[in-house]
């Protein structure tokens, strides 16, 4: 054992090569569309510190109460979305680290988790994240998510997955949103627009370049997700407390 | 005595004849009249603010008879709650389709009260199957049921809390159903002492972050108890081992907030829906090409062209432009405009038609539609949502939106397709959790029923560009001083261009 051992040792010593290139065996895997591994760069590295405030702390303890006490680590995935919120939308080591601390978990736990859900930006993001759907429902639906796909990248010149130059903007395609019947949508931050058309598109991003909120939901003018030619079930006044109920419960 | 016989015989002819003039009693065949399901009435909706029209509050709820005499279905205790739900015909509305009360049941084991264990019930709130949006206008229109659903569902289950778990992406949604738990402790409804029946009853919602595996039920146990959301393996059962390690049940929104409405109007109400073993009502999603997409409330068993033409202002440019329609959301094979007319939206009827009624999710694509890379869509999907535990999943997926993306080009050999079917199979119920046949059926019902399509893309493509290799590279690229590998099929004598 100890000669095999010795033996492959002295082939890795052989097999070291200058820094920068590469091994012809090695081959690089492409495992995500966003690298899996930390970097430490000038805005994200550990050295950077971040605290929760005071109000966000309240709310964490709010979080934490919900949970068996030895289970305090099933609020992880709460309290990165809450850092993310105070990281200006995205969530820094920093963020993954402060939490870990708080539930008193191993860094890596977090780390996991943070990798492992889209919904926790790694990178900064513009204040105008732009979530857009492009799974099959929206894609067939209305105008179809293609043709607003191509609208925000011309109005915006970017791709998806990119950020405008004056910072006001991010991009992203994203998978099913669960707003189908409303289709094409994109999310905005928290707000869902929906029946989109190039048209009230381009007025949504107009209105979020000045810094306006435009009104969330269908932008077609329907409420929510009823027939837009008009009600065809629960035209009337809903019934009242036990109307049709069994004669105990009436 | 001549006579007397001939005064006997008579009435007996008299009666032949007249029996002769009418139609035969005995031994006809009549057919059964045959019931008509669909055109469910307003009075028997149980979602009566789907669309938001009325106030979601506690105010709103309890004036469309949420909330009403709770007390009294509670102290009805754990057996006639789950005898009402077994009564009501009720099956799993997340996709499954597994009897309700049945499941239920599993909590009440004997001796279940001397395990000192807290036990959970678990609502599946993250919805994200594609083409599903009915959860979110529950949740939205009329969240109070839901909280009343995991009270009445809890107590079924003899559970001393509920957890929430909603999608990360529904924050409109969460913030009602937030505004729901908090109004409902502080009527005293939820909480110690819930609606004054002397049960202890705890709701909690918990906010995933965008994973469609989530949906799982394993898995989003996994992810409430704060880890990556990869399934479990069963056994044990969540019911024995689930939550936090204790015993715990996973229900879909819809199963959970009509469990209240059940109790109070009674399982047979329920149960006289829809045909036998489908009983009941159910939310049904429709999004693509009809003229008006929309979600609604029907009764099951609900033809669905009927579906379409009531509800949705029918396919756009009519039902003969119809190409195919996805019934149960992504994962379900497509079906085509002929097995549509036959179609019932219920679990047995579209069993038959090799789908499956999924989340009641209509997805429908017009002749405008191109298939192929619809279900390559979909194939792309399931590549971004692989959790990655599984090999076969998470290979798979990549092989098979890799293999399906030539397909929509036609840069493939006709054997390709037959190795896609085969790798299909190879994925298909090889992993713990059920992603990776959802990733299967797609392409199955894709090939099962568009397979020339495909087949006259490759054959177009090939008139092209000439011969492809396995795994679309082209013959003409080859270099031609070097031996191909035989595996590339390149000696392939039969040629798609050739016979086209």
């Amino acid at each position: 054992m100890s000669v095999a051992r010795s033996l492959l040792s002295s082939v890795r010593t052989a097999v070291v090569r200058p820094a920068g290139r590469r091994a012809f065996t090695s081959s690089s895997s492409r495992l995500s569309e966003s690298l899996f591994v930390h970097r430490d760069t000038d805005y994200n590295n550990p050295n950077i510190s971040f605290e929760f405030d005071a109000a966000n702390m309240k709310r964490a303890q709010e979080i934490i109460a919900r949970y068996p006490p030895q289970y305090k680590k099933a609020a992880v995935m709460p309290l990165l979305d809450l850092g993310q919120r105070q990281n200006k939308g995205w969530t820094s080591i920093s963020v993954m680290n402060a939490v870990a601390k708080l539930l008193e978990m191993p860094k890596m736990r977090v780390y996991e988790v943070a990798t492992f859900y889209t919904m926790y930006n790694r990178e900064p993001v513009a204040p105008n994240f732009l979530q857009l759907c492009t799974t099959t429902p929206c894609q067939l639906g209305g105008c179809g998510s293609t043709k607003i796909l191509e609208t925000i990248s011309t109005h915006l010149g970017i791709e998806p997955g990119q950020s405008t130059k004056d910072g006001k903007f991010t991009f992203i395609e994203v998978e099913c949103l669960g707003a189908c019947s409303n289709a094409p949508m994109m999310q905005v931050g928290d707000d869902f627009y929906e029946d989109l058309t190039p048209e009230t598109t381009i007025k949504i991003l107009d209105a979020l370049a000045k810094g306006e909120k435009p009104k969330p939901g269908p932008q077609s003018g329907r409420m929510t997700s009823e027939n837009s030619a008009g009600l065809t079930t629960l035209t009337g006044k809903p019934y009242g407390p036990g109307e049709f109920c069994q004669p105990e419960f009436q | 005595m001549i006579p007397s016989t001939s005064r006997l015989v008579r009435p007996v002819v008299r009666s032949l004849r007249a029996s002769t003039s009418q139609s035969r009693s005995l031994a006809t065949v009549s057919d059964p009249p045959v019931r008509h399901y669909g055109g469910l009435k307003d009075q028997d909706r149980i979602f009566t603010n789907l669309f938001c029209r009325h106030d979601h509050g506690l105010k709103g709820a309890q004036s469309r008879g949420d909330w009403h005499k709770t007390k009294e279905i509670l102290l009805k205790g754990d057996s006639w709650i789950i005898q009402t739900i077994k009564d009501s015909g009720l099956r799993g509305r997340g996709g499954a389709g597994f009897p309700s009360g049945l499941k239920w049941s599993f909590m009440n084991k004997p001796g279940w009260e001397k395990d000192p264990r807290p036990r959970y019930l678990v609502v599946n709130a993250d919805e994200g199957e594609p083409g599903t949006c009915k959860d979110r206008e529950i949740m939205r229109g009329d969240p109070h049921k839901l909280v009343e659903g995991c009270l009445v569902a809890g107590r079924a289950m003899n559970a001393t809390a509920a957890y929430i778990y909603i999608r990360g992406e529904f924050y409109q949604e969460a913030s009602h159903v937030q505004q729901a738990i908090d109004e409902a402790y502080k009527a005293g409804l939820i909480g110690k002492n819930a609606c004054g029946s002397g049960y202890d009853f705890d709701v909690y919602l918990h906010r995933g972050a965008g994973a469609y595996i989530c949906g799982e039920e394993t898995a989003l146990i996994e992810s409430l108890e704060g880890k990556q959301g990869k399934p479990r393996l069963k056994p044990p059962f969540p019911a024995d081992v689930g939550l936090f390690g204790c015993p715990s049940t996973v229900a879909n929104v819809e199963t959970v907030a009509v469990a209240p409405t059940i109790a109070r109007r009674g399982g047979a109400w329920f149960a006289g829906f829809g045909r036998e073993r489908n009983s009941g009502t159910k939310l049904f999603c429709v999004s693509g090409h009809v003229n008006n997409p929309c979600t609604v409330e029907e009764e099951m068993s609900i033809p669905l062209q009927e579906l379409l033409e009531k509800h949705c202002g029918g396919v756009r440019g009519g039902w003969q432009n119809l190409k195919g329609i996805i019934p149960g959301g992504c994962s379900v094979p497509v079906i085509p405009r002929e097995v549509c007319e036959k179609a019932l939206m219920d679990y047995d009827s579209l069993k038959d038609c090799q789908t499956s009624l999924g989340t009641g999710a209509v997805i429908v694509m017009d002749q405008s539609t191109d298939m192929i890379s619809a279900i390559a869509r979909f194939a792309k999907f399931y590549k971004h949502e692989s959790c990655g535990q599984c090999t076969p999943c998470r290979e798979g997926t990549t092989w098979m939106m890799n293999m399906m993306d030539r397909m929509v080009e036609g840069r493939a050999q006709e054997r390709e397709i037959d190795m896609l079917l085969e790798l299909t199979k190879q994925v298909e119920g090889h992993t713990i959790c059920a992603l990776g046949d959802a990733a299967a059926w797609p392409i199955q019902g894709l090939m099962r029923h568009f397979r020339p399509e495909v087949e006259a893309r490759l054959a177009q493509f090939h008139a092209q560009h000439g011969n492809v290799l396995f795994g679309g590279k082209l013959q003409s690229e080859i270099d031609s001083r070097f031996a191909i590998p035989d595996n590339l099929g390149g000696d392939a004598t039969r040629t798609i261009a050739a016979i086209a």
